[in-house]
């Protein structure tokens, strides 16, 4: 059974990154914290993880933000590209 | 023949010419957010309108012209996922871990997270900060960067993103450790501890 329970730090670490996106599970999080009495290594890993998410979530916010769009030079030509083909 | 000539008559029409001032942005716009690269992502659009165009003839008027179209653009964009995550595309992002022996799933010596120094000052949000980001999830594989991207940049729901790049949830989890224990590498490199 305790076998069980046992991860290694590769196992951790991609639940600790699961666990970013709150998509681990409860038992993940039982294993997870069970390896950081052993792991401070991997404990370490977690707080930074944490650091890096907020950082990508500022990140995210800014590019959502941006709206992408096609000058109206790229769309002429893209028009040229498409009557060539519907002759 | 009654019924084949009704049928004829009933026939959807597309309205082609309009299609680029209607839809070019918005398919663009789609593109972008799934392979953040412009230059790929206008030509998967100019392909998706190419195929449209050549097989208007099929479209049944069951959806709209706009559904229709990214339905296209979509196939298109999981051709480009399988092509960079063929062999020939394959760049493996560096090993992290011990992958066999009495160490296998340890953290490799030289890979292990050291301390990061002045913390407070290195998480102010300003355009240096922005840049780095971008440059590290430039410097993952294509597959990675696109995969992460798509999770943790436009925040898209676990599922959507097996569907619309047909894998797995436990290969996208493999994708995104994968990607992250790299960015955090970066990071402490070229960010936290320079």
């Amino acid at each position: 059974m305790f076998k069980s329970l046992k991860l290694t730090c590769d196992q951790a670490t991609t639940i600790c990154d699961k666990n970013q996106y709150g998509e681990a599970s409860l038992l993940d999080k039982v294993k997870l914290n069970i390896h950081f009495i052993t792991c401070k290594i991997c404990f370490k890993y977690t707080k930074q993880n944490m650091t890096l998410t907020k950082l990508y979530k500022g990140h995210a916010k800014r590019c959502k933000e941006m709206k992408h769009c096609l000058s109206d030079e790229e769309k002429n030509a893209l028009k040229r590209e498409l009557e060539k083909i519907n002759k | 023949m009654v019924f084949i000539f009704r049928m004829m008559e009933d026939q959807i029409v597309l309205n082609t010419d309009k299609w680029i001032d209607n839809y070019a942005d918005y398919m663009y716009n789609y593109a972008i957010t799934r392979v953040n690269n412009s230059d790929l992502a206008k030509d998967l659009v100019q392909e998706t309108f190419f195929a449209g165009l050549k097989s208007a003839k099929n479209f049944q008027g069951k959806s709209t012209e706009r559904t229709w179209l990214v339905s296209i653009l979509k196939r298109k964009i999981i051709d480009h996922y399988r092509k960079i995550n063929s062999k020939k595309g394959k760049a493996e992002v560096r090993m992290n871990f011990y992958d066999e022996g009495e160490n296998e799933g340890n953290w490799l010596e030289e890979r292990v997270p050291q301390s990061w120094d002045n913390q407070s000052e290195k998480l102010i949000e300003n355009e240096e900060l922005k840049n780095q980001l971008d440059l590290c999830i430039d410097k993952l594989p294509e597959k990675y960067a696109m995969v992460f991207r798509m999770k943790t940049i436009q925040e898209f729901e676990t599922e959507e993103i097996c569907k619309e790049l047909d894998i797995t949830a436990s290969n996208l989890w493999v994708i995104i450790h994968r990607a992250r224990t790299q960015l955090r590498k970066c990071m402490e490199d070229n960010w936290f501890n320079i």
